[in-house]
């Protein structure tokens, strides 16, 4: 069994999506895989627990 | 400051046993004088084993060479008796500052934990660590002592019989055989032993090479450590900056697995980097350098028959870490004791297996630490190297970043979780004190508890007047008691009481936790003494 949360979580979805996509408008490609990095490391911190941040990586794997 | 490693501290000299007909029999022959070597002498000395050392120099190491000594060695070496000497002439050092490119990032302050001898680390050139176990295998000698180092005694030729060992043994006098019943080796990387009986170095992962140089300056830096990932001077890779003592600085340069090792030596070529590195104005002498090239490799086991391996000759690190000499006085000390046991009878031979399992477990936790380090240090693909850069940069800002940096896991003992010495633990707390690990020090009123434990097995008592029979153990075993009083009262609980009222730890002879009780049972007690003698 999973402990990742599975149901939507993200109330405001369609801002939070344009604000994810914003923050890349006019970065070149290079620009774009480092905010993404960073982006990964802020998020995988407040996460903290490594169960969850394991099962992320999972889920990330499947295409 | 060159003379100093151009000191001859084991001169060669004629043996009577030289012009014997057949090979002379020796108890245990040590081949390398280095710091593994050296220690595994003192040792087994202490412990009344006869021991030969051979060494095909005559001199102390070259070059400042292995130069973090961790707090574990400096226990191991207090025990030994040079500890003291050691922290004396060393560089404490706790501040580090972090580079990246050519800013700084952050710096953090090792904080060392209280309440212990010894400080976390030191920096003292490998060639005082020699000099110093040296004079201790001299003093011991006078003591009368029957330890002996043979100088410019090369191993040619090493053959395993049954139940001894043959060296043929290279000397400015020829050639001469001599046989033992244990062989340690501790020949260094490219160790003759191993290569003798034709066995190899297994795992290789990855390859890189060092500028390491010794420079003297005319300024006075911090006592600090510096580390650059990718600065301008040495692009794409990283450096280090450390004191060491008598105004003597360490630079390691990374430079790469693909270099050509003579080009890079010239002075004329190591010069400007140097001066890229600290500045066009800056006056230095250049005392020494050398090209470190390591592989990450181990021996799939330390113990063959009747030959035990110790130090880089059974396992080599990247230098991240100080993981290289710190975990080779370890095996010694892993070592000595069992191999006392065993020679005296009292310990069955396979005691030695427990060396293999326990400290291949430490080289592959050395190894899994030094590829991380490298990892991070050097990356290998592009969205490492960008999460490497991520992680940098989010780190000049947040502390939260700071903590994945990692140029380098600082050595520290490794817990033989799982060992066939290990009794069953019956306290759930603390877990840094569980059964497997080393025994962390303690102040009391007079002095540290570590380095109270002598050369055998000691029994803690915490809080607990207990008469303890000792006619009914098999060896001689030290009690030592400790009544909390205010000043250590908050060490005892946070290190060895827990949730616990008392408590009874018996410790081995390397001063690693054999079995806990949170109860005095005179049974227990006995069986887990025979358990921990591999019984």
């Amino acid at each position: 069994m999973r402990n990742i949360k599975l149901n939507a979580n993200i109330k405001n979805c369609d801002d939070f999506y344009s604000k994810l996509l914003a923050a890349h408008d006019g970065l070149s490609d290079e620009e774009s895989e480092n905010f993404n990095s960073r982006l990964i490391l802020i998020l995988a911190n407040h996460i903290g627990d490594e169960r969850i941040l394991e099962e992320a990586i999972e889920m990330a794997k499947e295409k | 400051m060159s003379e100093n490693f151009e000191k001859i501290l084991y001169k060669y000299k004629k043996m009577v046993d030289q012009d014997f007909k057949n090979p002379s029999h020796h108890r245990v022959v040590i081949v390398g004088a280095g710091p593994v070597g050296l220690c595994a002498a003192i040792d087994l000395t202490l412990h009344g084993v006869k021991v030969t050392v051979i060494d095909e120099s005559e001199k102390v190491s070259s070059g400042s060479r292995a130069i973090c000594v961790s707090k574990r060695t400096l226990e191991i070496s207090d025990r030994l008796g040079v500890g003291k000497k050691m922290l004396e002439k060393g560089v404490v050092w706790n501040l580090g500052k972090v580079l990246f490119e050519n800013r700084k990032i952050y710096e953090f302050n090792l904080l060392p934990e209280e309440g212990h001898e010894y400080p976390a680390f030191i920096n003292l050139q490998q060639y005082y660590v020699e000099e110093y176990l040296v004079e201790r295998i001299r003093q011991l000698q006078g003591e009368g002592h029957p330890v002996e180092i043979r100088g410019k005694n090369k191993v040619q030729k090493v053959t395993a019989q049954k139940n001894q060992v043959l060296l043929d043994i290279e000397t400015p006098d020829g050639i001469y055989s001599l046989s033992c019943d244990w062989l340690v080796a501790c020949d260094g990387p490219r160790s003759t032993v191993r290569s003798s009986l034709g066995l190899d170095f297994e795992g290789q992962i990855f390859e890189d090479n060092f500028l390491i140089a010794d420079v003297t300056m005319d300024v006075d830096f911090p006592t600090e450590r510096r580390f650059w990932f990718d600065p301008s001077f040495n692009k794409g890779q990283s450096a280090l900056l450390h004191k060491q003592p008598d105004g003597v600085w360490r630079i390691d340069l990374q430079l790469g697995w693909d270099i050509d090792k003579e080009e890079e030596k010239k002075k004329e070529n190591v010069i400007p980097r140097l001066k890229a590195m600290l500045g066009e104005e800056l006056n230095f002498n250049l005392e020494w350098v050398s090209i470190y090239t390591f592989q990450c490799m181990k021996m799939e086991k330390f113990k063959h028959g009747r030959i035990l391996f110790a130090g880089d000759s059974a396992h080599q690190v990247s230098p991240f870490g100080a993981r290289g000499a710190n975990s080779g006085v370890q095996d010694a000390d892993n070592l000595c004791w069992k191999l006392k046991l065993v020679l005296d009878g009292s310990s069955p031979e396979s005691l030695l297996d427990t060396y293999n399992y326990e400290r291949v477990m430490a080289a592959d936790e050395n190894i899994l630490n030094s590829s991380r380090s490298t990892d991070f240090i050097t990356p290998k693909s592009k969205a490492s190297m960008r999460f490497r850069n991520a992680v940098l940069a989010l780190s000049e800002k947040y502390e939260f970043a700071r903590p994945l940096v990692n140029s380098g896991r600082l050595s520290t003992p490794t817990t033989y979780d799982g060992s066939m010495l290990n009794s069953s633990d019956h306290m759930n707390e603390p877990r840094r004190s569980r059964v497997g690990a080393p025994c962390p020090d303690l102040p009391l009123k007079d002095g540290f508890l570590l380095n109270k434990t002598g050369k055998g097995f000691c029994i803690f008592c915490f809080n607990t007047e207990t008469k303890i029979d000792k006619g009914s153990f098999p060896v001689d075993v030290k009690i030592i008691n400790i009544q909390e009083d205010s000043s250590n009262r908050d060490f005892i609980f946070d290190r060895f009481l827990g949730e616990y009222k008392e408590a009874i730890y018996l410790i081995r002879p390397d001063q690693h936790i054999a079995a806990r009780w949170p109860f005095f049972d005179a049974n227990s007690i006995k069986k887990a003494i025979c358990t921990a003698m591999g019984n």
